[in-house]
């Protein structure tokens, strides 16, 4: 029981991240139809300024001027991570993909890909390709409740995750720009002639997604603290998958799918040997995608909001 | 317009192709020898232990002059290629040192991953190559021209097996490995034969895999846990290291995790920090009480670099000096690069007791030395503390 308790939470914190990102390449999808594939390196660089925040906040808090406890230099990270981060993501619209919107998607798709080697490679110029170790801003604390060890970080990550989920839930019901966004992901060619600004709009989903990738970046530096400039290469693709299998462009279902992802990773692990983990995982991927096409919440033909 | 340029750009690329051709081939002033290594990619220090240990070598045999042969002074010159620690990346690497830059001899590639292909090139184009860290068996086996400095796996696996045995009296053993990569795949089979001969069949109650750049662990590691393992086997790389270790000591585990010379990083307690502080692996040289020339190497590199040589840059030395002895032993360099390599190779053959910083060394039909090994335990200071030695 035990056992099967302690997979069920190593899913959970596992699946945050892929709902995170899959979050990301949802919100893009449904208002401009168009998969973001440097989204994985997008995480990638939230990481790495998450890093820079830290660490500089870190040095900043041992100098004597300003001691800031660790959980305070955390939600400073975090905010100023996700401001800056967002900028990336408009960016890399703005550059990417905006004078690209008339071209044919797969060229847009293929601007994707290479905005992801140009930050990939930018970050091993920069940096050089050394691992750095993300800043440890809270003591673990590990937990023993009856045979289940649980972390206070894998609580936190847990939580913070959800709470972005929900605000960003929040945002998309409850506000006017989330109105806009919700009759944008209905038609992004009809919507804005009746005057919702399309560029701001990009511009506004670029930044919303960047963002959380950038707490998922950070949230992945507590947990995981060896960062590489290629780290988000397999992580974007396989929160794609998530994206994809929740249903192209549903919010929600990215969510779900993201932990559904999670799931399937470290339960085909306890059961079956490790070695065909993600040949097994992805198998049930697969299947799940014959009998639904269109994902768990996606429609065709767009016949129905999205968001 | 576009054609134009184009037909601008052909004969501009024809005359550059033109003049790199005219200034290539030379009478042989100088010696070349080529250095592959994984400068960048996911083991990116081992690359730069790798540069920095043939840059002081170059350094010495610049500051002596040149490398003495047979009375003539000759100029050295490295060539040091990025093998992004890819496979296939080592071996356009190989290629090109050889076809491209003729050089007398390589050293590296440094993970079998690489060394493992990369030797089949250099064996194929009949150029010597010596590779400093590869512990696979398959990097040397039918390959005259491929020789080693460190010792195989099939050595180290035992060397592991026993030393957990006789130190803590285990039954059970666990083991979590990159099933992607040739080095901890190998080494994992070794360790599990040598350990089931040990205990009896069934004694490695947990054998648990992951993939290249995977980060989270947790469901492998509470398999191992729920298995009653009594310690764990870990033959991975230094970034991966720190994660499988914290992530254990997460899930609860408060037992031994041992480890092997992918271990012997300069990044591993970096990266790992006080997780890792008192656990054991096994390597081809302790830095922490090192004495004569290992020691001098130490405190000059320390003095270069700023940090304390691991065991790629160690090795790396090592096998440097066993190409420089090798090419001394030829006594003359004759131009035709052929012959000269073919010499090389002979001479490398032949090369007894050389007296190395991690050992002494013979090279025995293979092309691999024998050698010790030792047992480094992570000291509370995060240093590499000599434990034990193991000879074959």
């Amino acid at each position: 029981m035990a056992f099967l308790l302690q997979n069920l939470v190593n899913a959970l914190q596992w699946g945050s991240f892929y709902a995170l990102i899959a979050l990301g390449y949802a919100m893009v999808y449904s208002i401009l139809m168009l998969f973001n594939f440097a989204h994985g390196d997008i995480f990638m660089t939230g990481a790495y300024i998450g890093f820079g925040v830290a660490t500089s906040l870190v040095a900043l808090s041992s100098l004597g001027a300003v001691a800031l406890p660790g959980w305070l230099i955390l939600v400073l990270t975090i905010l100023v991570s996700m401001f800056i981060t967002s900028f990336v993501g408009i960016t890399v619209e703005r550059v990417g993909y905006r004078p690209l919107r008339e071209a044919p998607r797969a060229s847009a798709a293929i601007t994707g890909l290479m905005i992801g080697i140009i930050l990939e490679t930018g970050n091993l110029a920069l940096l050089g390709a050394q691992r750095v170790s993300f800043p440890s801003l809270i003591e673990t604390v590990t937990y023993n409740a009856g045979g289940v060890y649980i972390t206070n970080k894998k609580i936190m990550i847990v939580a913070i995750s959800l709470m972005f989920m929900l605000a960003l839930h929040l945002f998309i019901r409850k506000t006017r720009w989330g109105m806009a966004m919700r009759a944008m992901s209905f038609d992004y060619i009809v919507v804005p002639l009746m005057g919702v600004p399309l560029n701001r709009m990009a511009s506004m989903t670029f930044a919303l997604g960047s963002a959380l990738a950038a707490v998922a970046g950070i949230l992945f530096g507590m947990a995981y603290p060896v960062l590489d400039p290629y780290m988000g290469i397999l992580f974007g693709w396989k929160a794609f998958v998530a994206a994809i299998l929740g249903g192209r462009g549903s919010i929600m279902g990215a969510c779900l799918a993201g932990f559904l992802l999670g799931f399937i990773e470290i339960f085909v692990a306890m059961i079956f040997p490790s070695t065909l983990r993600d040949f097994i995982a992805y198998s049930i991927v697969l299947l799940i995608l014959v009998f639904r096409p269109h994902g768990f919440f996606g429609e065709p033909y767009s016949a129905k909001l999205r968001l | 317009m576009k054609t134009k340029t184009v037909a601008m750009i052909i004969p501009i690329f024809l005359i550059l192709g033109l003049a790199l051709v005219a200034c290539g081939p030379e009478a042989p002033k100088t010696i070349k020898v080529g250095v592959n290594a994984p400068i960048t990619g996911d083991i990116p220090k081992v690359g730069e232990g790798s540069k920095f240990a043939a840059q002081m070598w170059l350094a010495d045999v610049n500051a002596a002059g040149g490398l003495d042969v047979g009375g003539k002074k000759y100029k050295v010159e490295l060539v040091i290629e990025d093998n992004e620690s890819k496979a296939e990346s080592a071996v356009k690497a190989n290629t090109k040192m050889i076809t491209e830059d003729e050089v007398l001899v390589i050293v590296g590639p440094q993970s079998s991953k690489q060394a493992v292909p990369a030797g089949e090139v250099a064996n194929n184009y009949a150029t010597p190559m010596i590779s400093p860290w590869s512990t696979n068996p398959a990097t040397t086996q039918d390959r005259p021209f491929v020789f080693r400095a460190c010792f195989l796996d099939p050595f180290q696996g035992p060397v592991v097996a026993n030393f957990v045995k006789d130190e803590f009296g285990f039954t059970k053993a666990a083991v979590l490995y990159d099933v992607a990569s040739d080095y901890p795949k190998g080494l994992a089979e070794f360790f599990k034969a040598a350990w089931e001969e040990l205990n009896g069949p069934g004694s490695v109650v947990s054998y648990e895999s992951f993939t290249t750049k995977d980060a989270d662990f947790s469901s492998q590691l509470t398999n191992i846990i729920n298995s009653g393992a009594e310690f764990i086997f870990t033959p991975q790389y230094y970034n991966e290291v720190a994660l499988i270790v914290q992530q254990a000591h997460q899930l609860g585990w408060d037992k031994p995790i041992v480890g092997s010379d992918s271990w012997g990083s300069a990044e591993t307690v970096q990266l790992c920090g006080k997780d890792c502080y008192g656990l054991f692996f096994s390597t081809h040289y302790a830095a922490a009480g090192a004495k004569g020339a290992t020691k001098e190497f130490i405190d000059r590199y320390n003095k270069e670099h700023g940090y304390i040589p691991d065991d790629v840059g160690a090795l790396t030395w090592d096998a440097l000096g066993l190409v420089q002895q090798a090419i001394q032993d030829c006594g003359a360099i004759t131009g035709d690069i052929k012959k000269d390599r073919q010499c090389v190779r002979d001479s490398l053959a032949r090369v007894k007791q050389f007296d190395g910083i991690t050992g002494q060394m013979t090279f025995n039909e293979t092309g691999d030395p024998e050698k010790c090994a030792v047992i480094v335990r992570i000291s509370e200071q995060g240093e590499f503390e000599f434990y034990k030695s193991v000879c074959p």
